[in-house]
């Protein structure tokens, strides 16, 4: 099983990741993740089920939940690898221009050192890769204590003089 | 120049303490290398043939003399006393060990120097004008915007792991001295009708494989919507542009497959959501970086350059260097003086540690304690005072910087090529290093007249090759070293890309291949016409034909 962080520690996942394209039926019981296609295809019934999710794959466009933002519990974004950037802007579009408010979970190629800008472009939950190490994890997100940037995460520097003189509170 | 705040200093020693982290657990093997590489290139350091390189940032490439001096101690301490200056105003180490490496950053903290996206597929260094805030035709100062740039770009956390890298250069004058049209962004900083400053905006122009000029998405841009519409950009090309293929992952190929037209108009769409919101820069915030690049207290005109005076008419050497070397300042009574590390036998860039640090103590006693680097892979003093000059030039001639050779064949622009970099095809400062000895003749040199002289050891184009009068590429033809030529390109405002001539040439020919292009242009230029302008005029045939006739 792997590692699911949440609100600084690591956390039981209740949900199933259902990579492959599924009917609802198919489904394993319980909350349920589905691909893109699979939610687009049959969105009345996974809606009816409840506990229902949906993932994105890089590509994938976010505007396609535009609607769907207000129902859905939860958003997970995959990660094949780690250093396919695509999904950092993919968050930031479902937080702040389509105004999710949900789970917003990385899963995939999900390791220690992606994981502070990952919280800072909107993340929220983070299903680590198998190998990694919890308390190596949780440590990443102290790396910094500020940034520069406009972010999910916080207004830019220069809106907050008090920063400059290191009065800056950690980002929360 | 911009001195750190309490968060800047905080960042970056954060970061020296992050990557020493990271090292660590790469050493000890719970970081693979495939997870490292990233990182490691998102603090400078590649893993090249002989040893690691590591290339620090030189932000805008301002620098003040301490700064040098800690470059200089670290060339000593880290390396084999001497660094690299490269074209996109960063320096570089070429035997630093990777378990020093967070030492070496660590140093470079406690004087606000840093390595900070200097390599990987994110934002690099911002580069701009080698003489900006000095220079007469100047419409805009651009080092408050780059500084600007610099703390946006840093750390962006949308943006760490782009398609490919990622560079922006700003030009605030009416001669583009950043090359801001062979960038993935070109920023000019102008003014409207009003007075009002913003800025226009060019993307998708670059060198390497694909050489293309930029294209004008933007004619005038708010100036505090600059950050929001880089976000627009950086956001369009982190979703869209291609990552199936490395050699297609520049912007360019995005800009090119989606056409400037359609790539516009997503940006702007983009640009919209954010327009007037809280990434708006406030004035008071360009106002306050603006006081970091005040003039210094120069001296009061006066009539002391009756010996500057004397000097030019008495004496030809200092007159030929001061024609050559010494640039124009906005300010009466006052120069800009570029040192070249073009001297002949030296690859073109380099410096040891003992000249970092008299260079260092002449930028304290002749401009400042501040200097750049260019493009070109020179140092620069931006303000000194007319009189002194034939004082400093003897001082540089000294130390080796005073070659006469800025604009001249001589001032190659060069990469460090096959003798170090892994990327490279084939050598390249050995032939810049041919073609330096076989122009000695500096009379010769000076009647031949301007002429850029680019080489690069491969595809990537890190000596830029394309925008040379005379460009050298070289090329792998079956296991051996070749080089391509092509004539006609250039810098600046009006760029163009060379064309190349014809088949590839073997090392030991190249001085005679450059000797017989020079001879056509000598034979047929009109009178004043410079190589590039007699290139244009006549096409490639009379050099082609020249320079092939003699190879069989």
């Amino acid at each position: 099983m792997p590692i699911l962080i949440k609100g600084g520690e690591s956390v039981t996942d209740r949900w199933s990741l259902v990579r492959e394209t599924a009917d609802p039926q198919a489904l394993p019981e319980g909350p349920v993740i589905v691909n893109l296609a699979t939610w687009l295809e049959h969105r009345a019934a996974l809606m009816a089920l409840g506990d229902a999710a949906v993932w994105l794959a890089p590509a994938d466009d976010p505007a396609a939940l535009a609607d769907d933002v207000f129902a859905l519990p939860l958003i997970a974004v995959d990660f094949p690898k780690f250093s396919d950037g695509r999904g950092y802007s993919t968050a930031r579009l479902l937080r702040e221009r389509f105004g999710f408010r949900g789970e917003l979970r990385a899963v995939g190629d999900v390791l220690r050192d992606q994981l502070y800008y990952l919280y800072q472009v909107g993340f929220d939950a983070f299903a680590l890769r198998a190998d990694q190490d919890l308390e190596t994890a949780l440590s990443a997100f102290r790396d910094f204590s500020d940034g520069y940037q406009l972010t999910n995460r916080r207004t830019p520097a220069f809106r907050r003089p008090e920063a400059r003189s290191g009065a800056a509170a950690r980002s929360s | 120049m911009y001195r750190y705040e309490a968060y800047d200093h905080a960042l970056v020693q954060q970061r020296v303490d992050q990557f020493r982290d990271q090292t660590r657990r790469f050493l000890e093997g719970s970081l693979s290398e495939d997870e490292f590489r990233p990182l490691r290139l998102q603090n400078g350091l590649y893993i090249q043939k002989h040893a690691p390189m590591l290339r620090i940032a030189i932000p805008y490439g301002l620098l003040s003399s301490t700064q040098l001096r800690k470059l200089a101690a670290i060339g000593r301490k880290y390396d084999r006393s001497y660094g690299h200056f490269t074209t996109r105003q960063n320096c570089q180490f070429n035997w630093p060990k990777l378990e020093s490496v967070p030492d070496i950053l660590q140093e470079l903290a406690t004087v606000e120097m840093h390595a900070i996206q200097t390599s990987g597929n994110c934002i690099r260094n911002i580069t701009t004008d080698h003489f900006a805030g000095v220079a007469g035709d100047e419409l805009v100062d651009p080092r408050p915007y780059c500084e600007l740039l610099r703390q946006w770009s840093t750390f962006h956390p949308e943006f760490a792991y782009l398609p490919r890298k990622f560079k922006i250069a700003v030009s605030g004058s009416k001669i583009d001295r950043a090359a801001t049209l062979i960038h993935d962004i070109g920023v000019h900083a102008v003014k409207d009708a009003h007075g009002e400053v913003g800025f226009r905006v060019l993307v998708g122009g670059g060198l390497g494989r694909t050489p293309v000029i930029g294209h004008v998405i933007r004619e005038f841009l708010p100036r505090g919507e600059i950050l929001n519409y880089l976000d627009a950009i950086l956001r369009v090309y982190n979703r869209f542009g291609r990552r199936d293929n490395k050699w297609k992952a520049r912007i360019k190929i995005l800009v090119k497959e989606q056409t400037p037209e359609v790539f516009t108009r997503h940006v702007e769409e983009e640009w919209a959501r954010s327009a007037g919101g809280d990434g708006v820069v406030p004035d008071a915030e360009i106002e306050r970086l603006a006081a970091f690049f005040t003039a210094p207290a120069y001296a009061p005109p006066n009539n002391d350059d009756a010996s500057y005076r004397a000097a030019l008419a008495d004496n030809r050497a200092f007159a030929t260097w001061a024609g050559r070397n010494v640039f124009p300042h906005k300010v009466p009574g006052y120069a800009v003086v570029t040192l070249s590390l073009k001297k002949t036998g030296v690859p073109p860039g380099d410096a040891t540690s003992d000249q970092m640090d008299a260079v260092a103590r002449l930028a304290d006693e002749y401009s400042f304690g501040e200097l750049r680097v260019s493009h070109e892979q020179n140092l620069i003093f931006s303000d000194v005072r007319q009189a002194r000059l034939p004082q400093l030039w003897s001082e540089l001639k000294a130390l080796g910087f005073a070659t006469p050779n800025l604009g001249l064949l001589t001032n190659i622009v060069c990469c460090p090529g096959g003798d170090f970099c892994s990327l490279a095809n084939a050598k390249s400062i050995p032939i810049a290093e041919a073609i330096q000895r076989r122009f000695d003749d500096l009379d010769y040199l000076h009647d031949i007249g301007e002429l850029d002289l680019n080489i690069s050891g491969c595809m990537n184009a890190c000596g830029h090759h394309h925008v040379g009068h005379i460009g050298i590429l070289g090329v792998d033809k079956n296991g051996s070293e070749w080089y391509q030529v092509s004539i006609g390109g250039s810098q600046g405002e009006s760029a163009s890309l060379g064309k190349v001539i014809g088949p590839s040439f073997a090392a030991a020919e190249m001085p005679d291949v450059v000797s017989r292009l020079v001879e056509v242009y000598l034979e047929l230029r009109h009178e004043e016409e410079p190589f590039l302008d007699a290139v244009r005029r006549l096409g490639l045939e009379p050099f082609k034909e020249r320079v092939y006739a003699h190879t069989d």
